[in-house]
């Protein structure tokens, strides 16, 4: 009987530190800011314990029998727990609230439980064996659940799953001792029905877990949705499975961290290499702080202005550990000034003022032109803005959709920036998550291919720069309007040519 | 049991009552009352003039010349005579702020038209329209073959308008969802028998239907439609198509805040085949507009002589005294009169106020032959964008089984990718029932009660807007425009109307008897232009 206590408490121990484990890390996934999140779920769950331990002192008949009842609402709570943050996390109105209630509900529950055994085993054991069994047990537990976490549950259960592996070993607690156990419980019955009502739905959600997870988002994503926010101009979510980070905005793959590389390095080094000195860098759209990381690679550059309308996807890749690693922290460097402003408004307010910067390199890296929104920055009046942040020798590149899928797109592009006044130099290279991807760029001069890249590139070098200038038969030049405010062409193409290619 | 989300989230929902009332907090806030007011227009004061009760003048000031209104015509003269190099002249406006049936209003979030809202591409007899275009870099410049180019952040940006019927809305404003080939025959056969038009001749060498309206063929064949209505004449040409019908009498009230069962003819064609502007770089169909409307334009002409405007002042008497003209008005403010002694005067008011105010021995402004639409414009300020199945947000977005037009979005133009909030400008002919009795049914209705009828329509349309609206605010225009009736646009009122008398020159868009632009400053500019002439200025 003693020892049966003794191993439960190594189990509860490893099942309390998971759960508050799930917590500070759903936290942090949702969040952002990993640091504040662990602290203060830490912190929250090790107070929530203390009020706990303190409340058991107001029990004092039928130990065992209150016992099993924690251990039951543990399970159910704790293991359950992951699965109802990520579903309700859209749905209610202060998540931070839910998240704190339901760390200080598992917390004041782990905290009935040491106690309570010390309780029930004072009379069996010596106390000073009592003490060191218990405890010893209890830090072995919690040594083995941070070992487990994020060397086995994360990476092959995934959060919602580890969560109800551990409520029903929590409830299987209950179970076994209920049944081992001689002694008169009183309502054992009631415990019994409870444990076992409890044990199956634990055992559905540890089934279900991935619905449960794609319940939380209506549309299909591939991966497990780590983050999902809805901004007032966006909806973004996050993606990982196995080592692949994805990113979606309204649904729109924007990069897979498996070959983001590949894109970011097209988009940024053709033009940053050409430029004799980069000093002042201009970024439009890029929140991501992908395209500023390979921008940062230059020593040469001396500033860099970060145009994204939207601070939510800044905020959350200067504050996300796991993204802070994908962009190598670029968000946060010093060179770095952030405008979490419309870039077609930003850049008619520059064109009025005489002293306004020059760029040396100026990419732009926004979503597709899907929609006329988007579609406005595409216009030959939007890239004539951007000569007046050029200079004579400046370059500008545009992300510009797939010239093979969506070839009238690609070439409408180009064209456009003619009539904006524009020397091309249209390129292309591959992603194997989005396909034959295409880039324009734009100067004064024509442009003149690097003959040096930076050390350390894994995709661009002078050998694949004369595939990416080389566009085959089928995807090469068709003629096509202009993009006008007025007129956009180029959304009528866009909506044309994707919908027709429904692999994707 | 099968799990969806439904009982997934009841379930936890139990579990985590507490956490359920927090998000029931959250959805359940009180819904409050959407705030609003009519700021105009001033029909209390306006009607002042049918008593004439207004307090002797108890001051004398002296100008070259007066003109009386600051709609676009008034603008559009006082504008020349300072392109002339006039100075001394002044401006008297009864609202508080010039523009006329051109107003426009500004909020935190947006400015907004309070009437007229755009300017389609100029024709060629457009002359003054074009040389003011000109000068307020409207029109920058002219490609090779004669083409004008025009200002793009002003042209209308794409989509430009789309309709909404059975639930969902469609590109453009023309019914395509459910027409039949018969329909679709009718429609060809209609819209290439008014392209072919457009440029086409009549006896004169005139082309038979321009803006300006008097710059069109004295045809007699033509000018013969005047005595059809449009419903008439469609019927007559052999278009039974009902969609064809709807957007026709949508255009009619669109653009003369009349049904095309009363509107002329003459003036239905007119609509289709007179805008034969072209553009370098824009679609012959495209418009004109700016956030605030037409308002941009009254800002533009106002600019230069903002200081010669005197607003909240009610002419009530224009008299030719021989020697001099003497110019009478009223300031609801101070309840004072004042008398303006000048040499010349434009009366730039809507006609049915000329023939009220202008005393002259020479000559009669009868008023009889010319009646007027009423209008009721709602500027609804939103804190989301509508939605809606289908085509995407347009510039211009109506709906068929609505009794009012439609709205358009004042955001439209701004460059801003995603504006988070917006004003719709609603439009409302009250082509319900006869104008007399719409007019007085519109002043009866209490600015709650138009609140309500505006946000009922848009959420017809809109449920998603529900709790979305910030505020409502109506204008009441009694005298919006003058209805080209059947045989107003070429009988003899009009023509009557247009006769000058010395020194009183008269200039407004209802000497056209169709409310437009081109038609108000033209007007203007020949009105200004005879001053200069009578006061023997170059
Ligand atoms: C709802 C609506 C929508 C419209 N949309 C368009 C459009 O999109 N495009 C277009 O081209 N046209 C449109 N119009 C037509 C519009 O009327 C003309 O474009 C133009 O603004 C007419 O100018 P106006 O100067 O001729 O007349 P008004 O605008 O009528 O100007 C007359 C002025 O005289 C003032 N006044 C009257 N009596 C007195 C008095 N006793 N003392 C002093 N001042 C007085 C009035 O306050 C007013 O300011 C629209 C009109 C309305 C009502």
């Amino acid at each position: 009987m003693a020892r049966l206590l003794l191993v439960s408490v190594f189990v509860i121990a490893t099942c309390g530190l998971v759960y508050e484990l799930i917590a500070g890390t759903l936290a942090s996934y949702l969040l952002g800011d990993s640091v504040t999140q662990f602290s203060t779920v830490i912190g929250c769950y090790l107070f929530a314990m203390g009020i706990g331990s303190w409340l058991t002192r107001y029990v004092t008949r039928n130990l065992l029998g209150f016992f099993i009842s924690v251990e039951i609402l543990v399970g159910l709570i704790g293991g359950a727990s992951a699965a109802v943050l990520f579903v309700l996390f859209e749905h209610v109105y202060s998540f931070r609230l839910l998240l704190y209630f339901i760390v200080t509900l598992i917390g004041i529950l782990v905290g009935f439980e040491l106690p309570l055994l010390l309780q029930i085993l004072k009379d069996r054991l010596e106390f000073k064996d009592l003490v060191s069994k218990v405890f010893s047990f209890d830090y072995i537990g919690a040594l083995f659940a941070s070992i487990l976490f994020p060397m086995v549950l994360v990476p092959h259960l995934g959060l919602v799953r580890s969560g109800f592996l551990f409520g029903i070993l929590n409830t299987l607690v209950a179970l076994v001792v209920l049944y081992a156990i001689r002694e008169e419980i009183p309502a054992s019955r009631m415990h019994k029905l409870s444990a076992v009502v409890t044990l199956i739905a634990l055992c559905m959600g540890f089934v279900w877990s991935e619905k449960i997870t794609t319940l939380s988002e209506t549309s299909t994503y591939q991966g497990n949705i780590i983050y999902a926010r809805s901004s007032p101009y966006q909806r973004i979510v996050l993606t990982k499975q196995a080592q692949d980070l994805r990113l979606y905005l309204n649904g729109n793959l924007q990069f897979s961290s498996q070959d983001e590389y590949r894109y970011h390095e097209a988009l940024v080094h053709p033009v940053m290499s050409a430029v004799a000195s980069p000093r002042r860098v201009l970024i439009i759209g890029g929140g991501d702080g992908l395209a500023l990381r390979e921008v940062l690679k230059y020593p040469a550059v001396e500033s860099v202005v970060l145009v994204d309308l939207d601070p939510a996807m800044t905020e959350l890749f200067s504050g996300n550990e796991m993204l802070l690693a994908l962009n190598q922290r670029s968000l946060l460097s010093p060179k770095l000034t952030i405008h979490n402003r419309d870039a077609f408004l930003w850049l008619k307010e520059l064109q009025a003022k005489s002293d306004r910067p020059r760029f040396d390199a100026i990419i732009i890296d926004l979503p597709d032109p899907s929609n006329f929104s988007v579609g406005k920055l595409y216009s030959v009046t939007f890239f004539r803005l951007l000569h007046t942040v050029m200079e004579n020798n400046s370059i500008a590149v545009v992300q510009s959709t797939s010239p093979l899928v969506a070839r009238k797109s690609f070439w409408c592009v180009n064209k456009t920036l003619e009539a904006a006044g524009f020397c091309t130099a249209p390129y292309h290279a591959y992603v194997p998550s989005f396909g034959e991807w295409g880039y324009v760029i734009a100067s004064r001069q024509p442009y003149r291919r690097p003959e040096r890249y930076p050390e350390g590139l894994r995709y661009v070098s002078v050998e694949t720069a004369n595939e990416m200038f080389h566009f085959p038969a089928d995807m090469a030049r068709v003629e096509t309007k202009i993009q006008h405010l007025d007129n956009q062409a180029l959304i009528h193409y866009f909506d044309d040519e994707w919908s027709k290619y429904l692999i994707y | 049991m099968t799990l969806t989300r439904r009982n997934f989230i009841i379930g936890s929902a139990a579990t985590l009552c507490v956490a359920g009332l927090v998000e029931a907090l959250g959805h359940f806030g009180q819904p409050k009352a959407v705030p609003g007011t009519i700021p105009g227009a001033s029909s209390a004061v306006g009607h002042k003039l049918r008593a004439q009760s207004f307090p002797a003048p108890s001051r004398e000031v002296e100008c070259e010349v007066a003109i009386v209104g600051g709609g676009i015509a008034g603008l559009a003269a006082g504008y020349h005579l300072h392109r002339a190099g006039l100075r001394d002249f002044r401006i008297l406006e009864l609202e508080q702020q010039p523009g006329g049936n051109s107003m426009s209003g500004r909020n935190e979030v947006s400015a907004y038209p309070w009437g007229a809202h755009y300017v389609p591409l100029l024709t060629e007899e457009a002359t003054e329209a074009r040389r003011l275009f000109e000068e307020f870099g409207v029109i920058t410049g002219y490609d090779e073959a004669g083409r004008p180019r025009y200002n793009e952040y002003y042209l209308c940006a794409d989509p430009h308008e789309r309709l909404y019927r059975y639930g969902r809305w469609q590109d453009g404003l023309i019914p395509a969802l459910g027409v039949g080939a018969e329909e679709e025959a009718q429609y060809k056969r209609f819209f290439a028998f008014m392209e072919s038009l457009k440029n086409r001749k009549g006896r004169d060498g005139k082309r038979l239907f321009a803006i300006p309206l008097d710059e069109s063929s004295q045809d007699r064949e033509w000018l013969a439609l005047d005595n059809l209505t449009m419903t008439e004449w469609m019927s007559r040409e052999g278009y039974s198509s009902p969609n064809l019908h709807w957007y026709v009498n949508y255009c009619c009230r669109d653009d003369f805040g009349t049904t095309s069962a009363e509107t002329s003819a003459w003036a239905g064609v007119h609509y289709f085949a007179s805008r034969n502007g072209v553009a370098a770089n824009a679609d012959a169909g495209n418009v004109i507009t700016w956030p605030e409307g037409n308002g941009w334009l009254s800002g533009k002409l106002a600019e230069p002589i903002g200081d010669k405007i005197t607003t909240g002042a009610l002419v009530y008497a224009v008299t030719d005294q021989g020697d001099r003209v003497t110019v009478d008005y009223w300031e609801p403010k101070s309840q004072r009169s004042t008398r303006v002694n000048c040499r010349a005067v434009v009366v730039a008011t809507p006609h049915f106020v000329a023939s009220r105010i202008i005393r002259s021995k020479t000559w009669s402004f009868p008023a009889e032959g010319f009646s007027y639409a009423p209008w009721a414009v709602a500027n609804i300020t939103l804190s989301k964008l509508p939605a809606g199945k289908g085509a995407p947000l347009s510039w211009d977005n109506v709906a068929m089984n609505s009794k009012l037009l439609g709205y358009v979005v004042a955001t439209h133009q701004l460059t801003e990718m995603k504006p988070l909030k917006t004003v719709l400008t609603c439009y409302w002919p009250l082509t319900h029932r006869t104008p007399a009795e719409a007019r007085a049914e519109a002043l009866r209705r209490s600015p709650e009660e138009w609140r309500r009828i505006f946000l009922d329509e848009l959420l017809k349309l809109h449920p998603e807007l529900d709790g979305q609206v910030e505020r409502v605010d109506t204008w009441l225009w009694g005298h919006a425009m003058i209805r080209p009736a059947r045989g107003f646009l070429w009988g003899e009122a009009r023509k009557a109307a247009r006769e000058q008398c010395p020194p009183i020159f008269t200039a407004h868009s209802d000497l056209s008897g169709i409310s437009l632009f081109e038609e108000a400053c033209t007007h203007g500019v020949r009105a200004a232009q005879n001053v200069l002439a009578h006061l023997g200025i170059a």
